[in-house]
């Protein structure tokens, strides 16, 4: 087995640190909310999965794009690990989202286009992800969850937009605010410096599991064409 | 015929269309008359769409009042599942029988391929639309033959079906293609469901058009974006 390389336990380092601070700004550094209380520190987290949930599903269309132009399989391995990564910080969002609206919004789940934009987002990519185990050959596969990654990723972008151009109750902290919005507040320095941080640190968390995880993809093809040399051995 | 020189230049200009629009039509020409002779197709959607169309009956309890606000919703969604009856079934058709390998051989641009398979789609998606309407209208004694409604039901159709011929061209693929397809193309034709929904229930409550132009902004908007995905992914679906 190939030793980690000294970039990425460097990464792993770095990353942990900045995890760790990143917490530590969250929880005690950022003020409390006057009006929500504690369980507003769960929009910092919160914010960033859905920011590292939009990343990832961009890479994976920019990298289908790539497969369908040049054929290259690494591009296709991206494609994968990013989806896989995505889908389950798009989880983490909903799921905090639900955490934070309990208590604001007297409701675990409401239909309110937002949530619902996201959720249809989140089906898009386990759909792909279904799609890639249906098909065999790994040439097809990778150019339909390459087509399917760039068309699902229409959905992402109206899963931004969805707060700003329809009625919603979910609230825009950055940028103007909808009056209906509930559970809005206007963030404060210390705020901003716990948001902005929060998602630099998830781009960092983001980066590393999706270099574990390519990792982790050459490792089993490794192991696939070892146990193909046995065989014909 | 007195055609003069700059005449002559101008139709060979434009053959190389008038070839591309030929194979268009020969393609859509072949699912018609295959469908024609057999019926399955059609028959199989429209028997579907009644049941939908009885179950909610029952599910809803759709009495008066609560059909002005339901209909809309009940039309699409019996308009979705027959939709996606037809797409599994007309691109099975195709790779069952070895068919779609004889098409993509013949000498003509792939994407004509892909527009005849979709317009012939939306073929069959109209005229089981064309037969619901009136049986919905007569079963809920709703007028829904008002223009502003039949606009909706064709550019939702042309949505739909665009990215549903897309989707379905690589769901006969899976091995579990009948039930990869609803769970490809549902959650992608989303909002040009929704906005057909909500532009639909504008017209059957006779809303202002102040109101319904944004779902038909949004309904336009999304039927131009998934013909022109569509079109440009579709060679790399069918590639060999």
């Amino acid at each position: 087995m190939q030793p980690m390389p000294k970039a990425l336990k460097a990464l792993n380092l770095f990353t942990s640190a900045v995890f760790a601070v990143a917490l530590y700004l969250v929880l005690f550094y950022a003020p409390r909310e006057a009006v929500m209380g504690e369980v507003q520190r769960v929009f910092y987290f919160h914010v960033a999965a859905g920011w590292v949930g939009a990343l990832a599903f961009l890479v994976t269309a920019i990298a289908g794009i790539f497969v369908l132009l040049r054929g290259d399989h690494r591009w296709d391995q991206l494609a994968l690990a990013s989806v896989e990564i995505g889908v389950v910080f798009t989880l983490i969002n909903i799921v905090t989202g639900s955490i934070w609206a309990r208590p604001v919004w007297n409701t675990w789940w409401t239909w309110d286009p937002r949530l619902v934009t996201a959720t249809v987002m989140e089906l898009i990519y386990l759909a792909y992800l279904m799609l890639r185990q249906g098909i065999e050959d790994p040439d097809r596969r990778a150019r339909f969850a390459a087509v399917y990654g760039i068309v699902g990723f229409i959905s992402v972008p109206l899963t931004f937009l969805s707060i700003r151009i329809f009625r919603t109750i979910h609230p825009v902290v950055v940028g103007n605010n909808d009056p209906t919005a509930q559970g809005a507040f206007d963030m404060t320095t210390k705020m901003r410096i716990a948001f902005f941080f929060g998602l630099f640190t998830f781009t960092f968390v983001y980066v590393t599991l999706l270099w574990h995880r390519l990792r982790l993809q050459q490792f089993k093809e490794r192991i696939e064409e070892r146990k193909l040399q046995a065989l014909t051995a | 015929m007195p055609e003069g020189a700059a005449g002559m230049q101008a139709t060979q200009a434009r053959r190389p269309l008038l070839e591309y629009l030929r194979a268009i039509g020969a393609v859509i020409w072949k699912d018609v008359l295959a469908e024609f002779r057999s019926r399955e197709l059609l028959s199989a959607m429209l028997v579907f769409s009644l049941l939908v169309i009885l179950i909610f009956n029952f599910a809803l309890e759709l009495d008066i009042r609560a059909r002005e606000t339901i209909a809309s919703g009940v039309l699409w969604v019996t308009f979705a599942f027959a939709g996606t009856l037809g797409l599994n079934r007309s691109m099975a058709i195709e790779k069952d029988r070895g068919c779609l390998d004889g098409l993509l051989l013949a000498p003509v641009d792939r994407s004509a391929i892909f527009f005849g398979k979709a317009i012939g789609n939306l073929i069959f998606m109209g005229l089981v639309e064309v037969i619901v309407l009136p049986i919905f209208s007569v079963l809920y004694n709703m007028n829904l033959f008002q223009s502003g409604l039949l606009l909706v039901v064709l550019l939702g159709s042309i949505g739909y079906v665009a990215v549903g011929t897309l989707l379905a061209s690589m769901a006969v693929h899976a091995r579990t293609r009948d039930v990869l397809l609803p769970i490809l193309l549902f959650p992608v034709a989303i909002p040009v469901l929704l906005a057909a929904v909500k532009a639909s229930n504008g017209f059957l409550q006779a809303a202002e058009m102040a109101d319904i132009w944004p779902w038909l902004n949004l309904l336009i908007v999304y039927d131009v974006i998934f013909v022109a995905v569509a079109f440009m992914v579709f060679d790399f679906v069918v590639e060999e």
